[in-house]
Protein backbone atom coordinates (compact mmCIF):
# COMPACT_ATOMS: atom_id res chain seq x y z
CA UNK A 1 0.00 0.00 0.00
CA UNK A 2 1.50 3.74 -1.06
CA UNK A 3 2.18 5.51 2.25
CA UNK A 4 0.34 9.32 2.62
CA UNK A 5 3.04 10.66 5.34
CA UNK A 6 6.56 9.36 4.95
CA UNK A 7 8.65 10.79 7.72
CA UNK A 8 12.43 9.81 6.90
CA UNK A 9 15.40 10.39 9.47
CA UNK A 10 13.62 13.16 11.18
CA UNK A 11 15.62 15.14 14.15
CA UNK A 12 14.23 17.67 16.04
CA UNK A 13 17.16 19.45 18.53
CA UNK A 14 15.43 22.42 20.44
CA UNK A 15 17.23 25.34 21.51
CA UNK A 16 17.62 24.65 24.80
CA UNK A 17 19.54 21.18 23.32
CA UNK A 18 16.72 19.26 24.38
CA UNK A 19 16.31 16.50 21.59
CA UNK A 20 12.83 15.40 21.14
CA UNK A 21 12.89 13.24 18.28
CA UNK A 22 15.61 10.87 17.19
CA UNK A 23 16.22 10.17 13.85
CA UNK A 24 12.62 9.11 13.38
CA UNK A 25 11.42 6.44 10.49
CA UNK A 26 8.02 6.67 10.01
CA UNK A 27 5.36 5.63 6.68
CA UNK A 28 1.47 5.91 7.50
CA UNK A 29 -0.02 4.14 4.94
CA UNK A 30 -2.99 5.88 2.89
CA UNK A 31 -6.39 5.40 4.27
CA UNK A 32 -5.36 4.05 7.72
CA UNK A 33 -5.81 4.70 11.20
CA UNK A 34 -2.78 4.60 12.90
CA UNK A 35 -2.19 5.06 16.83
CA UNK A 36 0.78 7.09 17.62
CA UNK A 37 1.60 5.46 21.61
CA UNK A 38 3.43 6.94 24.05
CA UNK A 39 3.92 8.19 27.73
CA UNK A 40 4.10 12.43 28.45
CA UNK A 41 6.94 13.86 26.73
CA UNK A 42 7.38 11.11 24.52
CA UNK A 43 7.74 13.35 21.38
CA UNK A 44 4.60 12.28 20.09
CA UNK A 45 2.79 15.94 20.00
CA UNK A 46 6.43 17.13 18.58
CA UNK A 47 6.06 14.83 15.84
CA UNK A 48 2.49 16.41 14.61
CA UNK A 49 3.84 19.69 14.76
CA UNK A 50 6.91 19.07 12.41
CA UNK A 51 4.75 17.39 10.12
CA UNK A 52 2.12 20.00 10.26
CA UNK A 53 4.50 23.00 9.82
CA UNK A 54 4.10 24.04 13.82
CA UNK A 55 7.60 23.41 14.38
CA UNK A 56 10.51 23.36 11.95
CA UNK A 57 12.85 19.97 11.70
CA UNK A 58 16.06 20.00 12.23
CA UNK A 59 17.41 17.15 10.27
CA UNK A 60 15.71 14.56 7.99
CA UNK A 61 12.53 15.12 5.94
CA UNK A 62 8.49 14.69 5.82
CA UNK A 63 6.66 13.80 2.80
CA UNK A 64 3.01 14.55 2.87
CA UNK A 65 0.87 12.66 -0.40
CA UNK A 66 4.62 13.24 -1.62
CA UNK A 67 4.83 16.88 -1.08
CA UNK A 68 8.08 17.83 1.13
CA UNK A 69 6.70 19.53 4.03
CA UNK A 70 9.33 22.58 3.62
CA UNK A 71 9.93 22.88 0.24
CA UNK A 72 6.16 22.00 -0.88
CA UNK A 73 4.51 23.27 1.92
CA UNK A 74 1.34 24.76 0.36
CA UNK A 75 0.56 21.62 -1.12
CA UNK A 76 1.47 19.66 1.94
CA UNK A 77 -0.20 21.43 4.57
CA UNK A 78 -3.50 22.23 2.20
CA UNK A 79 -4.11 18.18 2.06
CA UNK A 80 -3.82 18.07 6.31
CA UNK A 81 -6.14 18.76 9.49
CA UNK A 82 -5.16 19.34 12.82
CA UNK A 83 -6.56 19.24 15.81
CA UNK A 84 -4.58 20.11 18.72
CA UNK A 85 -4.44 18.89 21.94
CA UNK A 86 -4.37 21.86 23.62
CA UNK A 87 -7.87 23.90 23.35
CA UNK A 88 -7.58 27.14 21.97
CA UNK A 89 -9.96 29.73 20.11
CA UNK A 90 -10.64 33.02 19.92
CA UNK A 91 -13.34 33.63 23.15
CA UNK A 92 -15.21 36.13 21.09
CA UNK A 93 -15.46 34.59 17.73
CA UNK A 94 -18.91 32.75 17.36
CA UNK A 95 -18.41 29.21 16.01
CA UNK A 96 -19.79 29.74 12.25
CA UNK A 97 -17.46 32.29 11.75
CA UNK A 98 -14.71 30.10 13.60
CA UNK A 99 -14.93 27.51 10.93
CA UNK A 100 -15.46 29.74 7.81
CA UNK A 101 -11.71 31.28 8.75
CA UNK A 102 -10.07 27.97 9.08
CA UNK A 103 -11.66 26.96 5.62
CA UNK A 104 -10.84 30.32 4.01
CA UNK A 105 -7.13 30.39 5.71
CA UNK A 106 -6.56 27.02 4.04
CA UNK A 107 -7.23 28.14 0.56
CA UNK A 108 -10.59 26.76 0.25
CA UNK A 109 -13.52 29.08 -1.33
CA UNK A 110 -16.40 29.39 1.04
CA UNK A 111 -18.90 26.78 0.85
CA UNK A 112 -21.92 27.26 3.44
CA UNK A 113 -23.28 24.19 2.75
CA UNK A 114 -20.12 22.13 3.39
CA UNK A 115 -19.92 24.15 7.08
CA UNK A 116 -23.52 23.21 7.32
CA UNK A 117 -23.38 19.93 7.22
CA UNK A 118 -20.10 19.37 8.97
CA UNK A 119 -21.69 21.45 12.29
CA UNK A 120 -24.86 19.13 12.15
CA UNK A 121 -22.34 16.44 11.86
CA UNK A 122 -20.43 17.17 15.06
CA UNK A 123 -23.97 18.20 16.50
CA UNK A 124 -23.22 21.81 16.35
CA UNK A 125 -25.59 23.52 14.86
CA UNK A 126 -27.33 24.67 17.00
CA UNK A 127 -24.60 26.67 18.55
CA UNK A 128 -23.29 28.20 15.71
CA UNK A 129 -23.98 31.53 16.66
CA UNK A 130 -22.78 31.26 19.68
CA UNK A 131 -19.28 32.66 21.00
CA UNK A 132 -16.81 30.46 21.32
CA UNK A 133 -16.29 31.74 25.22
CA UNK A 134 -19.75 30.36 26.18
CA UNK A 135 -19.20 26.92 25.24
CA UNK A 136 -18.16 23.65 27.32
CA UNK A 137 -14.93 22.03 27.21
CA UNK A 138 -16.50 19.08 25.00
CA UNK A 139 -18.18 21.64 22.50
CA UNK A 140 -15.21 23.34 22.48
CA UNK A 141 -13.41 20.36 21.44
CA UNK A 142 -15.89 19.76 18.55
CA UNK A 143 -15.20 23.02 17.22
CA UNK A 144 -11.70 22.59 17.04
CA UNK A 145 -12.50 19.41 14.92
CA UNK A 146 -14.74 21.53 13.03
CA UNK A 147 -11.94 24.06 11.89
CA UNK A 148 -9.73 21.22 11.30
CA UNK A 149 -11.90 19.17 8.72
CA UNK A 150 -13.36 22.89 7.28
CA UNK A 151 -10.51 22.46 4.44
CA UNK A 152 -12.23 18.95 3.91
CA UNK A 153 -8.29 17.19 4.21
CA UNK A 154 -7.01 14.05 3.45
CA UNK A 155 -5.03 13.25 6.64
CA UNK A 156 -6.45 14.62 9.82
CA UNK A 157 -4.32 14.49 13.15
CA UNK A 158 -5.50 14.30 16.64
CA UNK A 159 -3.37 14.54 19.05
CA UNK A 160 -4.70 13.36 22.61
CA UNK A 161 -7.82 13.65 21.11
CA UNK A 162 -10.23 12.48 23.89
CA UNK A 163 -8.09 13.69 26.96
CA UNK A 164 -10.61 15.43 29.35
CA UNK A 165 -13.95 14.37 27.26
CA UNK A 166 -16.81 12.73 28.88
CA UNK A 167 -17.85 9.37 27.76
CA UNK A 168 -20.52 10.23 25.32
CA UNK A 169 -18.55 12.76 23.41
CA UNK A 170 -15.38 9.80 23.03
CA UNK A 171 -17.97 7.57 21.85
CA UNK A 172 -19.16 10.44 19.09
CA UNK A 173 -15.47 10.91 18.07
CA UNK A 174 -14.98 7.19 17.44
CA UNK A 175 -18.13 6.84 15.32
CA UNK A 176 -16.75 10.02 13.45
CA UNK A 177 -13.31 8.69 12.94
CA UNK A 178 -14.56 5.50 11.99
CA UNK A 179 -17.43 7.85 9.31
CA UNK A 180 -14.11 9.97 7.86
CA UNK A 181 -12.14 6.60 7.41
CA UNK A 182 -15.03 4.69 5.66
CA UNK A 183 -14.53 8.60 3.14
CA UNK A 184 -10.76 7.72 2.33
CA UNK A 185 -9.25 9.90 5.35
CA UNK A 186 -6.00 8.90 7.02
CA UNK A 187 -6.49 9.72 10.32
CA UNK A 188 -3.43 9.63 12.87
CA UNK A 189 -4.24 9.86 16.44
CA UNK A 190 -1.66 10.29 19.34
CA UNK A 191 -2.64 8.89 22.78
CA UNK A 192 -1.35 7.23 25.70
CA UNK A 193 -4.97 5.65 26.60
CA UNK A 194 -4.65 1.94 25.21
CA UNK A 195 -8.43 1.50 25.27
CA UNK A 196 -8.43 3.85 22.60
CA UNK A 197 -5.65 2.47 20.45
CA UNK A 198 -6.90 -0.77 20.66
CA UNK A 199 -10.61 -0.24 19.79
CA UNK A 200 -9.66 2.06 16.89
CA UNK A 201 -6.41 1.55 15.38
CA UNK A 202 -5.36 -0.13 12.13
CA UNK A 203 -1.85 -0.37 13.35
CA UNK A 204 0.09 1.10 15.96
CA UNK A 205 3.11 2.61 16.75
CA UNK A 206 4.93 2.80 19.88
CA UNK A 207 7.14 6.09 20.88
CA UNK A 208 8.94 6.54 23.69
CA UNK A 209 12.20 9.14 24.40
CA UNK A 210 11.99 10.27 21.05
CA UNK A 211 12.25 6.87 19.24
CA UNK A 212 9.84 4.95 17.65
CA UNK A 213 10.05 1.40 19.62
CA UNK A 214 7.73 -0.44 17.02
CA UNK A 215 5.29 -0.06 14.39
CA UNK A 216 2.62 -2.86 13.84
CA UNK A 217 -0.78 -3.69 13.07
CA UNK A 218 -2.58 -4.02 16.11
CA UNK A 219 -3.28 -7.84 15.64
CA UNK A 220 -0.05 -8.55 14.67
CA UNK A 221 1.06 -6.89 17.84
CA UNK A 222 -1.34 -8.06 20.18
CA UNK A 223 -0.14 -11.70 18.30
CA UNK A 224 3.40 -11.26 18.98
CA UNK A 225 4.10 -9.73 21.93
CA UNK A 226 -0.27 -10.91 23.73
CA UNK A 227 1.35 -13.64 26.50
CA UNK A 228 -1.77 -15.51 27.53
CA UNK A 229 -3.21 -17.17 30.70
CA UNK A 230 -4.70 -20.12 31.70
CA UNK A 231 -6.52 -20.35 34.50
CA UNK A 232 -7.10 -23.74 35.75
CA UNK A 233 -9.23 -24.48 38.62
CA UNK A 234 -8.74 -27.74 40.03
CA UNK A 235 -11.80 -30.25 42.09
CA UNK A 236 -9.37 -30.88 44.93
CA UNK A 237 -6.60 -28.25 46.44
CA UNK A 238 -3.25 -29.52 46.29
CA UNK A 239 -0.30 -28.12 48.53
CA UNK A 240 1.89 -28.16 46.04
CA UNK A 241 2.71 -28.11 42.07
CA UNK A 242 3.82 -31.97 41.32
CA UNK A 243 7.14 -32.04 40.07
CA UNK A 244 6.23 -34.39 36.71
CA UNK A 245 5.13 -30.61 35.85
CA UNK A 246 7.92 -28.86 36.43
CA UNK A 247 8.18 -28.30 32.67
CA UNK A 248 5.54 -25.94 32.65
CA UNK A 249 5.44 -22.34 33.78
CA UNK A 250 2.85 -22.93 36.24
CA UNK A 251 1.80 -20.37 39.79
CA UNK A 252 -0.28 -22.04 42.81
CA UNK A 253 -2.73 -19.77 44.29
CA UNK A 254 -2.55 -19.28 47.90
CA UNK A 255 -5.86 -22.03 48.62
CA UNK A 256 -4.08 -24.53 46.36
CA UNK A 257 -7.32 -24.71 43.79
CA UNK A 258 -6.13 -22.43 40.90
CA UNK A 259 -3.05 -23.03 38.89
CA UNK A 260 -2.66 -20.69 36.60
CA UNK A 261 -0.55 -21.22 33.20
CA UNK A 262 1.47 -18.57 31.38
CA UNK A 263 2.40 -18.87 27.61
CA UNK A 264 3.51 -17.18 24.95
CA UNK A 265 0.43 -17.02 22.04
CA UNK A 266 3.68 -17.25 19.72
CA UNK A 267 5.65 -20.38 20.64
CA UNK A 268 2.77 -22.38 21.95
CA UNK A 269 2.22 -25.36 19.82
CA UNK A 270 0.49 -27.93 21.85
CA UNK A 271 1.59 -27.11 25.33
CA UNK A 272 -1.91 -27.04 26.95
CA UNK A 273 -3.14 -29.95 25.15
CA UNK A 274 0.15 -31.98 26.85
CA UNK A 275 -0.40 -29.77 30.30
CA UNK A 276 -3.88 -31.20 30.16
CA UNK A 277 -3.25 -34.99 29.67
CA UNK A 278 -0.30 -34.61 32.51
CA UNK A 279 -3.12 -33.07 34.70
CA UNK A 280 -5.22 -36.14 34.33
CA UNK A 281 -2.11 -38.38 34.06
CA UNK A 282 -1.38 -36.89 37.87
CA UNK A 283 -5.13 -37.26 38.51
CA UNK A 284 -5.83 -33.56 39.44
CA UNK A 285 -9.40 -33.06 38.19
CA UNK A 286 -10.12 -30.34 36.53
CA UNK A 287 -13.15 -28.04 37.07
CA UNK A 288 -12.88 -25.00 35.03
CA UNK A 289 -10.83 -23.25 32.49
CA UNK A 290 -10.39 -19.73 31.77
CA UNK A 291 -8.12 -18.36 29.40
CA UNK A 292 -7.25 -14.19 29.23
CA UNK A 293 -5.74 -12.59 26.34
CA UNK A 294 -3.29 -9.64 27.24
CA UNK A 295 -4.17 -5.90 26.52
CA UNK A 296 -2.45 -3.74 24.91
CA UNK A 297 -1.78 -1.69 27.88
CA UNK A 298 0.03 -4.90 29.45
CA UNK A 299 2.17 -4.91 25.58
CA UNK A 300 2.44 -1.28 26.23
CA UNK A 301 3.83 -1.69 29.62
CA UNK A 302 6.26 -4.39 29.35
CA UNK A 303 7.66 -2.83 26.04
CA UNK A 304 8.12 0.77 27.54
CA UNK A 305 9.90 -1.17 31.22
CA UNK A 306 12.05 -3.27 28.84
CA UNK A 307 13.31 -0.49 27.35
CA UNK A 308 14.13 1.40 31.01
CA UNK B 1 -0.87 32.90 -3.91
CA UNK B 2 -3.51 32.31 -1.60
CA UNK B 3 -6.09 35.41 -1.59
CA UNK B 4 -8.58 33.18 0.46
CA UNK B 5 -6.08 33.16 2.92
CA UNK B 6 -5.30 36.73 3.19
CA UNK B 7 -9.01 37.64 2.87
CA UNK B 8 -9.98 35.35 5.64
CA UNK B 9 -7.07 36.74 8.07
CA UNK B 10 -8.14 40.45 7.10
CA UNK B 11 -11.85 39.68 7.64
CA UNK B 12 -10.81 38.20 10.96
CA UNK B 13 -8.83 40.93 12.04
CA UNK B 14 -11.74 43.79 10.49
CA UNK B 15 -14.35 41.68 12.37
CA UNK B 16 -11.89 42.60 15.34
CA UNK B 17 -12.53 46.06 15.04
CA UNK B 18 -15.96 46.15 14.86
CA UNK B 19 -16.68 43.49 18.13
CA UNK B 20 -14.54 46.38 19.94
CA UNK B 21 -15.88 49.13 18.12
CA UNK B 22 -16.12 51.57 21.08
CA UNK B 23 -12.25 50.25 22.00
CA UNK B 24 -11.16 50.80 18.32
CA UNK B 25 -12.75 53.95 16.98
CA UNK B 26 -14.74 55.75 19.47
CA UNK B 27 -11.99 56.49 21.91
CA UNK B 28 -9.22 57.88 19.88
CA UNK B 29 -11.10 59.85 17.98
CA UNK B 30 -12.80 60.81 21.68
CA UNK B 31 -9.00 61.69 22.75
CA UNK B 32 -8.20 63.85 19.91
CA UNK B 33 -10.82 65.97 20.35
CA UNK B 34 -10.03 66.64 23.62
CA UNK B 35 -6.16 67.44 22.22
CA UNK B 36 -8.29 70.04 20.08
CA UNK B 37 -10.44 71.43 22.60
CA UNK B 38 -7.66 72.10 25.19
CA UNK B 39 -4.58 72.70 22.74
CA UNK B 40 -6.41 74.17 19.49
CA UNK B 41 -9.27 76.03 21.33
CA UNK B 42 -8.52 76.70 24.30
CA UNK B 43 -4.78 77.39 24.79
CA UNK B 44 -4.03 78.01 20.85
CA UNK B 45 -6.82 81.12 21.07
CA UNK B 46 -3.83 82.82 23.38
CA UNK B 47 -0.93 81.78 20.84
CA UNK B 48 0.45 83.21 17.67
CA UNK B 49 0.36 81.90 14.12
CA UNK B 50 3.10 79.51 13.44
CA UNK B 51 4.60 79.70 9.75
CA UNK B 52 1.19 81.83 9.17
CA UNK B 53 -0.72 79.10 10.65
CA UNK B 54 -3.03 79.25 13.32
CA UNK B 55 -1.86 76.98 16.03
CA UNK B 56 -5.29 75.26 15.92
CA UNK B 57 -5.19 74.05 12.15
CA UNK B 58 -0.72 73.78 13.05
CA UNK B 59 -1.25 71.07 15.32
CA UNK B 60 -3.89 69.02 13.48
CA UNK B 61 -1.34 67.06 11.45
CA UNK B 62 0.65 66.31 14.09
CA UNK B 63 -2.26 65.15 16.19
CA UNK B 64 -3.51 62.82 13.14
CA UNK B 65 -0.06 61.33 13.11
CA UNK B 66 0.21 60.85 17.03
CA UNK B 67 -3.08 58.19 17.17
CA UNK B 68 -1.48 56.97 13.65
CA UNK B 69 1.54 55.90 15.16
CA UNK B 70 -0.21 54.52 18.33
CA UNK B 71 -3.30 52.66 16.55
CA UNK B 72 -0.95 51.35 14.31
CA UNK B 73 1.48 49.81 16.49
CA UNK B 74 -1.28 48.66 19.19
CA UNK B 75 -3.38 47.29 16.17
CA UNK B 76 -0.97 45.16 14.62
CA UNK B 77 1.16 44.04 17.62
CA UNK B 78 -2.03 42.94 19.16
CA UNK B 79 -3.40 41.37 16.20
CA UNK B 80 -0.54 39.08 15.95
CA UNK B 81 0.49 39.15 19.81
CA UNK B 82 -3.02 37.72 21.05
CA UNK B 83 -3.28 34.52 18.82
CA UNK B 84 0.48 33.90 19.60
CA UNK B 85 -0.53 34.15 24.05
CA UNK B 86 -3.89 32.44 23.35
CA UNK B 87 -2.44 29.40 20.92
CA UNK B 88 -4.62 29.86 17.82
CA UNK B 89 -1.45 30.75 16.27
CA UNK B 90 -0.76 26.94 15.47
CA UNK B 91 -3.88 27.42 12.84
CA UNK B 92 -2.36 30.03 10.81
CA UNK B 93 1.24 28.24 10.97
CA UNK B 94 -0.03 25.21 10.33
CA UNK B 95 -1.81 26.49 6.98
CA UNK B 96 -0.96 26.89 3.54
CA UNK B 97 0.12 30.64 3.89
CA UNK B 98 3.33 32.00 2.97
CA UNK B 99 4.81 34.79 5.38
CA UNK B 100 3.88 37.33 2.51
CA UNK B 101 0.10 36.17 3.03
CA UNK B 102 0.52 36.85 6.69
CA UNK B 103 1.60 40.05 6.80
CA UNK B 104 -0.48 41.07 3.84
CA UNK B 105 -3.59 40.16 6.27
CA UNK B 106 -2.42 41.33 9.50
CA UNK B 107 -0.70 44.41 8.69
CA UNK B 108 -3.66 45.12 5.67
CA UNK B 109 -6.22 44.85 8.51
CA UNK B 110 -4.40 47.22 10.89
CA UNK B 111 -3.13 50.22 8.46
CA UNK B 112 -7.07 49.88 6.99
CA UNK B 113 -7.90 50.33 10.71
CA UNK B 114 -5.43 53.30 11.46
CA UNK B 115 -5.83 55.08 8.05
CA UNK B 116 -9.92 54.92 8.89
CA UNK B 117 -8.99 56.25 12.12
CA UNK B 118 -7.01 59.24 10.45
CA UNK B 119 -9.57 60.36 7.95
CA UNK B 120 -12.46 60.30 11.52
CA UNK B 121 -9.95 62.28 13.36
CA UNK B 122 -9.71 64.64 10.49
CA UNK B 123 -13.41 65.25 9.97
CA UNK B 124 -13.65 65.63 13.66
CA UNK B 125 -11.00 68.17 13.51
CA UNK B 126 -13.39 69.93 11.06
CA UNK B 127 -15.46 70.76 14.15
CA UNK B 128 -13.44 72.59 16.02
CA UNK B 129 -10.88 74.50 13.94
CA UNK B 130 -10.67 75.35 10.44
CA UNK B 131 -8.41 73.97 7.79
CA UNK B 132 -7.64 73.06 4.53
CA UNK B 133 -5.32 70.52 2.62
CA UNK B 134 -3.54 71.87 -0.01
CA UNK B 135 -2.12 68.29 -1.35
CA UNK B 136 -4.60 65.84 -0.83
CA UNK B 137 -3.27 63.25 -2.46
CA UNK B 138 0.21 63.61 -0.78
CA UNK B 139 -1.52 63.94 2.51
CA UNK B 140 -3.60 60.24 2.00
CA UNK B 141 -0.06 58.95 0.69
CA UNK B 142 1.86 59.94 3.85
CA UNK B 143 -1.29 58.87 5.79
CA UNK B 144 -1.24 55.29 3.51
CA UNK B 145 2.72 54.82 3.85
CA UNK B 146 3.13 55.85 7.61
CA UNK B 147 0.05 53.29 8.51
CA UNK B 148 1.61 50.75 6.59
CA UNK B 149 4.91 51.66 8.15
CA UNK B 150 3.63 51.83 11.30
CA UNK B 151 1.63 48.57 11.50
CA UNK B 152 4.49 46.97 10.28
CA UNK B 153 6.50 48.01 13.08
CA UNK B 154 3.62 46.83 15.44
CA UNK B 155 3.33 43.61 14.11
CA UNK B 156 7.15 43.06 14.74
CA UNK B 157 6.99 43.87 18.44
CA UNK B 158 3.47 41.58 18.25
CA UNK B 159 6.19 38.74 17.48
CA UNK B 160 8.99 39.83 19.90
CA UNK B 161 6.65 40.29 22.88
CA UNK B 162 6.01 37.28 24.79
CA UNK B 163 4.31 39.44 27.64
CA UNK B 164 1.81 41.96 27.65
CA UNK B 165 4.27 44.35 29.38
CA UNK B 166 6.26 43.79 26.49
CA UNK B 167 3.38 44.70 24.21
CA UNK B 168 3.08 48.32 25.96
CA UNK B 169 6.45 49.33 26.47
CA UNK B 170 7.88 50.15 23.03
CA UNK B 171 4.48 52.01 22.17
CA UNK B 172 4.52 53.68 25.79
CA UNK B 173 8.49 54.10 26.56
CA UNK B 174 9.69 54.82 22.86
CA UNK B 175 6.93 55.95 19.59
CA UNK B 176 4.76 58.23 22.14
CA UNK B 177 7.78 60.38 24.00
CA UNK B 178 9.43 60.57 19.98
CA UNK B 179 6.05 61.50 18.45
CA UNK B 180 5.79 64.51 21.35
CA UNK B 181 8.98 65.47 20.57
CA UNK B 182 8.58 65.42 17.07
CA UNK B 183 7.11 68.53 16.45
CA UNK B 184 3.34 68.01 17.37
CA UNK B 185 2.51 71.26 19.20
CA UNK B 186 5.31 72.84 17.81
CA UNK B 187 7.70 73.59 14.74
CA UNK B 188 11.32 72.81 15.82
CA UNK B 189 12.55 75.99 14.22
CA UNK B 190 10.95 76.79 17.74
CA UNK B 191 13.12 75.15 19.70
CA UNK B 192 16.81 76.53 20.55
CA UNK B 193 20.27 75.09 19.83
CA UNK B 194 21.53 71.96 20.13
CA UNK B 195 17.95 70.35 20.45
CA UNK B 196 17.05 71.67 16.93
CA UNK B 197 19.92 69.53 15.44
CA UNK B 198 19.07 66.78 17.93
CA UNK B 199 15.48 66.81 17.24
CA UNK B 200 16.84 65.82 13.51
CA UNK B 201 17.36 62.29 15.04
CA UNK B 202 13.89 61.46 15.80
CA UNK B 203 12.37 59.41 12.73
CA UNK B 204 8.73 61.38 14.03
CA UNK B 205 9.82 64.74 12.98
CA UNK B 206 9.96 63.23 9.22
CA UNK B 207 6.84 61.84 9.14
CA UNK B 208 4.97 64.79 10.95
CA UNK B 209 6.86 67.82 8.84
CA UNK B 210 5.89 65.58 5.64
CA UNK B 211 2.51 65.34 6.35
CA UNK B 212 1.98 69.34 7.61
CA UNK B 213 3.38 69.63 4.03
CA UNK B 214 0.61 67.97 2.54
CA UNK B 215 -1.61 70.20 4.47
CA UNK B 216 -0.26 73.93 4.61
CA UNK B 217 2.71 73.52 2.09
CA UNK B 218 5.28 74.70 4.73
CA UNK B 219 7.83 72.02 6.42
CA UNK B 220 10.68 71.86 9.04
CA UNK B 221 12.27 69.64 6.84
CA UNK B 222 12.59 69.21 3.07
CA UNK B 223 9.14 67.14 2.07
CA UNK B 224 11.57 64.87 -0.10
CA UNK B 225 13.98 64.00 2.52
CA UNK B 226 10.25 63.13 4.40
CA UNK B 227 9.26 60.83 1.99
CA UNK B 228 12.60 59.56 1.39
CA UNK B 229 13.13 58.45 5.75
CA UNK B 230 9.48 57.34 5.02
CA UNK B 231 10.04 54.63 2.99
CA UNK B 232 13.68 53.91 4.74
CA UNK B 233 11.50 53.50 7.62
CA UNK B 234 9.16 50.82 5.38
CA UNK B 235 12.40 49.54 4.15
CA UNK B 236 14.03 48.40 7.43
CA UNK B 237 10.50 47.08 9.03
CA UNK B 238 9.77 44.85 5.66
CA UNK B 239 13.15 43.90 5.81
CA UNK B 240 12.91 42.53 9.56
CA UNK B 241 9.87 40.89 8.95
CA UNK B 242 11.24 39.15 6.24
CA UNK B 243 14.13 37.91 8.63
CA UNK B 244 11.54 37.25 11.32
CA UNK B 245 9.77 34.70 8.95
CA UNK B 246 12.77 33.43 6.84
CA UNK B 247 14.55 32.66 10.79
CA UNK B 248 11.41 31.84 12.38
CA UNK B 249 12.11 33.63 14.91
CA UNK B 250 9.44 33.89 18.07
CA UNK B 251 7.21 31.59 15.71
CA UNK B 252 8.14 28.19 14.86
CA UNK B 253 10.14 26.36 17.36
Amino acid sequence: MPSIIRVSGLTKTYQSGFTALKNVDLDIRRGEIFALLGPNGAGKTTLISIICGISSPSEGSVLADGFDIVRDYRAARSKIGLVPQELCSDAFENVWSAVSFSRGLFGKPSNPAFIEKLLRQLSLWDKKDAQMRELSGGMKRRVMIAKALSHEPEILFLDEPTAGVDVELRKDMWQMVRELREQGVTIILTTHYIEEAEEMADRIGVIRKGQILLVEEKQALMDKLGSKQLSIRLQQPITEIPAELSEFNLQLDQDGSNLSYCYDSRHESDGIARLLRKLTQQGLEIRDLNSSESSLEDIFVSLVQEDQ
Amino acid sequence: MNFYAIRAIYKFEMSRTFRTLMQSIASPVLSTSLYFIVFGTAIGSRMGNIDGISYGAFIIPGLVMLSLLSESISNASFGIFFPKFSGTIYEVLSAPVSAMEIVIGYVGAAATKSVTLGLLILFTAQLFVDYHIEHPIWMLAFLILTAITFSLFGFIIGIWADDFQKLQVIPLMVVTPLTFLGGAFYSISMLPEPWQTLTLFNPVVYLISGFRWAFYGVADVNVVVSLGMTMVFLLICLTTVWWIFRSGYRLRT
